[in-house]
């Protein structure tokens, strides 16, 4: 186990021996979920996430993508779904993978054993963190959090976007009509999750 | 507070996002080493600073993380128009 | 007390739910829908305050935004204290209470007005100027007592009781001001399927339609507001926001709305609500329908409580159902002013006189005048006013055809209220925050907005249009337009039809000529909140001052909360006469952001107490805060600082943390230093590209120290960089450097060398990180790693391993910031605490230490090792530090910083220099910041040599160690240095190398 790689060093990242492991989410010390009535919110099991840098107008890569995820690289400010994966859009060069965390390394190894271009994944499973904010009034507390337009016709289901998020930054993408997500990183998750829970207070009466 | 379009994002988005990082088409030196000093202290050190079109370099710093450019009046904060590294400003803005 | 001045019928104010309130100690009622002010005035409360500069009485002259005096305190206790808040925009609620800002110890009886009455005719404008700019040292004494003398009300010294927050709003069609105008655009843009806000001051939409007496489509004008009022209300597209105002026009229509949502239902907001709200929006199109503040005539003693202007009543008398008084003269340029006798003559009161400044205006409003019966007196105005605390009379004086002279003398009438109407000045202050300069308008004599950049329409008064039928028009248009330019076009939206009195042109009338020469007549005010006079304003033109914002500046005109809403237009007109000029050669004053005050609660926002800032954690902090962690800020990361046991000083703690990493094994997280993944084939290259130092042989598996410099030479950051694969490294960065680092990096490669395949990726959360340092960290990690051969000649310095920790994935470096035997241990950090909790259980027996930043200070400091950001500032290259051995002279690519680090200036002899320092008292900590002096005896200012930079007491050496620059200092090893002290005491150093401890590095190669 303790060879290094050639060219780029991979790790299978889960705990392999001895009793199974509860992995902590970044939000783990607090109550994970709140709110009533017209809002719900709550932090996600730890998720895999595999940052994907590369060229989509490379069609050996698209192709690659494609195969390994079953989802194509998704276009500008938007993400697509297959199963259990989902692919972000980041940036030109830059998507976000999630999938479920035992996942992460096998595909890893599946997109790298198919395409050998100029390309970078790493993962960042515990870098990150996923608060699910649905009902009603979710767009409410995203008015209050985010200078991104929520409205329907601006933010509608499928897209995604990095924004500012109170005096951080986030991703939030919408999954549904009253049902979005908002993608903190770790060392900044605590803020976030205080600040929707203060955001979200006057809605739970 | 500007309101930026990112033409990597493709759409307008709030100042907060943006860092701007001062003036554009700063071009590194080919072979630093030999150049004069003159020029040196140009790219080093000598802004522009006009009052008027402006050619800026900004960053998405919040968003998709790309360095681009931007066309700004600096009297009137109007945004002619941004556009990618590597591009060149439209002639009629800068004429 | 009973509502004196209280009407018997009429008002939208709710009879049936009468209101207790207290202003200036004394217990008043008012009704339900009623505003501080309308209550006030139904309680024949005539004074409300002092004047800033004379201690005038004043009384409530305005009903809007452009009142001037009646700025009271509103609180009824310490934590709800708000200042400047206008009585003619709070809702009277049960229990409110509200204090006058100045009168001392009432308003009534006021002791300062001995003071003012006095020494005001010896406070001329500029008076603080000349007389307080000297000495300027003194400057913080007077303004203290002025200040309180003056009396500007003043903050809570509580922290407030309620919260704040922020919201940002996106709308298609911003309308400002849901006046006819306003409600027009805003039906026609809402109609048109727009995304519609429409923001008002007012407790409720409608504007001047509140107190109107026309017909629109047959009905009472207020029926017409409540009917658009709810369609919009019912409209899922439109956000309708009463007790809204739009306080600033920024850049690219971005502007902030301070929504009062809850100061007009008690004391404190109700539980779970924000008590204000500042709403941030990007509007696509804006239609100003802000309306006009009606100006008063400049006349004597034209601050005398019950003088208002015209408008004002009407006001009063239709919407709030008060008539302040009871025996009028109205005295009018326009045929506005005409309303004011009408609405007071049907409230059955005596109209005394009603004075027309033109000659001989023959239209329909005379000839309704005339059929009242009302006595209608032309070609005079009011002049001068008998009275102190109330009107007791007024004088009329006949005038010259331009109204330039008075042509005969005083005539009194007896009366208590006077009105005066001078003509409406447009609320153009939003289209100003553009840059928009006003256009003036002779026949409106009016500014209107100029053309703005922004995608901005106006309609209604703002545009100076003042008939309700053109208002009306002119918003159902302008809303059209804008929704039609966002792309919502096809709505049908008919113009109301209204029927009204045809206008005949007013005539220009600002200051009303005094038979005396403005010097010696009685106080002519033009800005009441700053006791700005006529006279005053005369004063500073023949002072020189020729621009109307120098005439500002000097005489304070238009200043302070009031921004001259009431006043600015009569001064620049009495500016521009004295000058021999007209208005629009004169010019106007810029209007700036706020319109009206904004609380600071309201700029905060949830921006306070825990959630002022970000802190940053990382996946140990559970156990640091169990452990008694002490935390230092390191950027908006919360760092352990040190672990103080119980009784323990911080020194002790310290010392106990130093020794036993240094004897035994000590812990360090060092999840926060920055980590970027670096992959492609061009990796390396572009590595050796941002580090001054050489990368081209760093073999897989081992790692190395880089420094990285600016284009200017001069170092910015550091770390630790290993190859992880050949294309593929992992950086690290200092902890508050990393998204510096990160963003410096991607700038390089998209603008400098694109063509350079390689790609970053932060993971600096990804990885939680532990320094286990001391002789006994290998035993330690021994006994969690199996699969991973520890032994010092199978994993030496500088290497690092992949392996597993208690069943983890991991990676091992190893690296030292100690000068000890010391490796990093690198886990996901969803099984960080897991793994620095299994460190204790084992560590026990080694008594394994946890340390924090300033112990990683110390031992790092006895080594010599810089810190980025503490130990250089900008100003120091790699040569500078010392650390020349960093710097890649044989690279082939010029790396960034190599011909910056070859400037003259970067290489002239005797620049400051990176040395140890060692007082010779060896207690002594010398103090970082302090400066070094070779001789201490010479006299002020004294040349220093330069500066300490770090500075500690190490336990491990027994005396304290210190880092600095001296000037020359490499090669003044052995010399003395003087750092004379703030205290006066003098600390004698000697210079000598950074490296106090382990020079050969013995500890770290075992």
């Amino acid at each position: 186990m303790s060879e290094v790689p050639d060219s780029v060093a991979v790790i299978d990242q889960i705990p392999q021996q001895g009793e199974p492991l509860t992995p902590r989410t970044p939000l783990h010390h607090t109550a994970r979920a709140g709110g009533a009535g017209q809002l719900h919110y709550r932090e996600h099991d730890l998720t895999g996430l595999l940052v994907l840098r590369g060229n989509a107008a490379d069609k050996a890569f698209a192709e690659a993508v494609k195969a390994t995820f079953g989802c194509p690289l998704a276009k500008t400010l938007s993400f697509v779904m297959a199963q259990e994966v989902s692919l972000l859009w980041l940036s030109p060069d830059e998507w976000w993978v999630l999938c479920p965390p035992d996942q992460a390394y096998a595909l890893e190894v599946q997109l790298r054993e198919r395409y050998s271009g100029h390309f970078a994944l790493a993962n960042n499973t515990g870098g990150m963190t996923r608060i699910q904010l649905s009902g009603p009034q979710a767009v409410q507390v995203l008015k209050k959090s985010i200078p991104y337009d929520v409205h329907d016709a601006h933010f509608p289901v499928g897209k995604v976007v990095a924004t500012v998020f109170g005096k951080t930054q986030a991703v939030v993408r919408r999954l549904g009509q009253n049902d979005w997500e908002i993608l903190a990183r770790r060392s900044f998750a605590d803020y976030i999750w205080r600040w929707v829970e203060d955001a979200a207070s006057e809605y739970q009466r | 507070m500007f309101h930026i379009y990112c033409p990597h994002c493709e759409e307008y988005r709030e100042e907060e996002e943006f860092h701007p990082k001062g003036e554009a088409h700063l071009a590194r030196p080919e072979d630093p080493d030999n150049c004069t000093d003159e020029e040196w202290g140009d790219y080093l050190f000598f802004r522009k600073n006009p009052r008027g079109v402006h050619h800026e370099l900004w960053v998405h710093a919040a968003g998709c993380r790309k360095f681009f450019n931007v066309t700004r009046d600096t009297q009137s904060y109007r945004i002619y128009e941004t556009y990618k590294i590597g591009e060149q400003p439209s002639k009629a803005i800068t004429a | 007390m009973t509502q004196i001045n209280r009407l018997q019928a009429g008002g939208r104010i709710d009879r049936s739910k009468p209101l207790t309130f207290r202003f200036d100690g004394k217990s008043y009622q008012g009704y339900q829908g009623d505003t501080l002010a309308s209550a006030l005035l139904a309680n024949g409360v005539d004074v409300v305050g002092r004047s800033f500069k004379y201690s005038r009485p004043r009384g409530i002259m305005a009903a809007g935004a452009d009142e001037p005096n009646a700025v009271l305190q509103l609180g009824a206790t310490e934590a709800t204290q708000i200042p400047n808040v206008r009585a003619t925009q709070q809702a009277v609620y049960d229990g409110l209470e509200a204090q006058p800002t100045n009168g001392w110890p009432s308003v009534n009886l006021d002791a300062m007005g001995f003071v003012g009455r006095w020494f005001g005719r010896f406070m001329p404008p500029g008076f603080y100027y000349k007389t307080f700019m000297y000495p300027q040292s003194l400057w913080m004494f007077y303004e203290k007592h002025i200040r309180r003398a003056a009396g500007l009300g003043r903050s809570p010294r509580a922290p407030d009781a309620d919260q704040y927050d922020h919201i940002n709003q996106h709308a298609d069609v911003l309308v400002v001001g849901g006046g006819p105008a306003g409600l027009g655009a805003a039906l026609a843009a809402a109609r048109a399927g727009a995304r519609v806000m429409l923001a008002d001051e007012q407790e409720e939409p409608g504007g001047s339609l509140l107190d109107s007496a026309a017909q629109i489509d047959g009905e009472a004008a207020s029926v017409w507001v409540t009917r658009v009022v709810n369609e919009l209300a019912d409209r899922e597209n439109v956000l309708l926001l009463p007790r809204s105002t739009v306080n600033g026009y920024h850049d690219h229509n971005f502007l902030t709305i301070h929504e009062r949502r809850a100061d007009h239902l008690g004391d404190r907001a109700p539980e779970g609500m924000t008590r204000q709200r500042l709403h941030r929006v990007r509007a696509r199109w804006v239609v100003l329908a802000t309306g006009a503040h009606e100006r008063p005539l400049v006349y004597g003693n034209n601050d005398v409580p019950g003088c208002f202007v015209a408008a004002a009543l009407s006001t009063y008398l239709r919407r709030y159902a008060v008539a302040p008084g009871r025996s009028l003269v109205v005295s009018t340029a326009n045929d506005y002013g005409y309303r004011a006798a009408f609405d007071w003559q049907d409230a059955g009161h005596e109209v005394v006189a009603l004075v027309d400044s033109r000659a001989n205006p023959q239209g329909a409003w005379q000839e309704e005048a005339r059929e009242r019966g009302l006595r209608l007196i032309t070609g005079a105005a009011v002049s001068d006013v008998r009275g102190s605390k109330r009107v007791k009379a007024a004088a009329i004086v006949p005038l010259n055809e331009d109204g330039t002279q008075a042509t005969g003398s005083l005539q009194w009438l007896t009366c208590d209220t006077v009105a005066t109407s001078g003509g409406w000045s447009p609320a153009v202050h939003l289209s100003c925050h553009t840059g928009a300069r006003p256009q003036w308008r002779d026949d409106i004599i009016g500014f209107v907005p100029g053309e703005s950049r922004e995608q901005m329409l106006t309609a209604g008064a703002v545009a100076g249009s003042y008939s309700l039928a053109d208002c009306l028009k002119e918003g159902v248009s302008a809303g059209l337009k804008a929704a039609t330019e966002a792309g919502f076009s096809g709505a049908d939206v008919p113009v109301p039809t209204v029927s009204e009195l045809a206008e005949t042109p007013p005539m220009a009338l600002f200051a009303v000529p005094h038979p005396k020469p403005n010097s010696r007549a009685p106080k002519q005010f033009v800005d009441y909140q700053n006791d700005v006079t006529a006279a005053g304003i005369e004063l500073a033109t023949r002072e020189g001052f020729e621009s109307i914002e120098h005439v500002k500046r000097y005489t304070a005109m238009g200043f302070g909360t009031d921004q001259g809403k009431l006043g600015n237009i009569n001064g620049m007109a009495i500016a521009a006469r004295s000058l021999g000029q007209t208005i629009p050669e004169t010019g106007t004053t810029v209007f700036r952001p706020n319109y009206t005050p904004v609380t600071f609660g309201a700029i905060a926002g949830r921006h306070c107490r825990e959630l002022f800032e970000p802190k940053r954690y990382t996946a140990m902090q559970p156990w640091h805060e169990q452990h008694g962690a002490e935390f230092e800020n390191v950027g908006q990361w919360k760092r352990p600082w040190y672990y103080p046991k119980p009784g323990e000083s911080m020194q002790e703690a310290l010392n106990r943390e130093c020794l036993a990493t240094r004897e035994s094994v000590g812990i360090l997280d060092a999840s926060t230093l920055g980590k970027i993944d670096i992959q492609g084939k061009d990796a390396r290259e572009f590595i050796g590209r941002v580090y001054s130092n050489a990368w081209a042989k760093l073999a897989p598996g081992k790692c190395r120290y880089g420094l990285m410099c600016g284009e200017d030479g001069m170092v910015f950051d550091d770390g630790v960089t290993s190859c992880l694969g050949a294309n593929h490294f992992l950086m690290t960065t200092t902890t508050g450097g990393a998204a510096h680092v990160l963003e410096w990096l991607e700038l390089y490669h998209q603008t400098e060398w694109p063509e350079l395949e390689v790609y970053f990726n932060s993971v600096t959360d990804h990885w939680a990180t532990m320094g286990v340092a001391g002789p006994n960290s290998r035993k330690l990690l021994a006994e969690l790693i199996e699969d991973i051969d520890l032994d010092g000649e199978a994993f030496r310095f500088m290497d690092w391993r992949q392996g597993t920790i208690c069943g983890v994935p991991c990676r091992v470096f190893r690296i030292s910031f100690t000068g000890e035997l010391q490796y990093e241990i690198n886990v996901p950090a969803h099984y960080g605490l897991y793994i620095w909790e299994r460190l204790f259980e084992h560590g026990e027996k080694y008594n394994l230490t946890p340390y924090g930043t300033e112990t990683m200070h110390i031992l790092r400091a006895e080594k010599g090792f810089i810190i980025a950001g503490q130990d250089t500032d900008g100003s120091v290259h790699p040569y500078d530090l010392g650390m020349g051995w960093a710097v890649g002279e044989n690279k082939p690519f010029s790396f960034i910083g190599r011909r910056g680090m070859k400037r003259e200036d970067c290489v002239r002899p005797n620049r400051k220099q990176f040395v140890g320092l060692k007082t010779k008292d060896p207690n002594i900590v010398l103090p970082e910041g302090a400066h070094a002096v070779a001789d201490p005896s010479q006299p002020k200012p004294m040349a220093m040599l330069g500066h300490v930079t770090s500075s500690y007491y190490s336990a491990f050496l027994g005396r304290s160690i210190a880092l600095g620059f001296i000037k020359g200092g490499h090669e003044r090893m052995g010399d003395t240095v003087y750092y004379p002290l703030e205290d006066g005491r003098v600390v004698e150093a000697e210079i000598c190398s950074t490296i106090f401890l382990d020079p050969k590095g013995e500890r770290q190669n075992v």
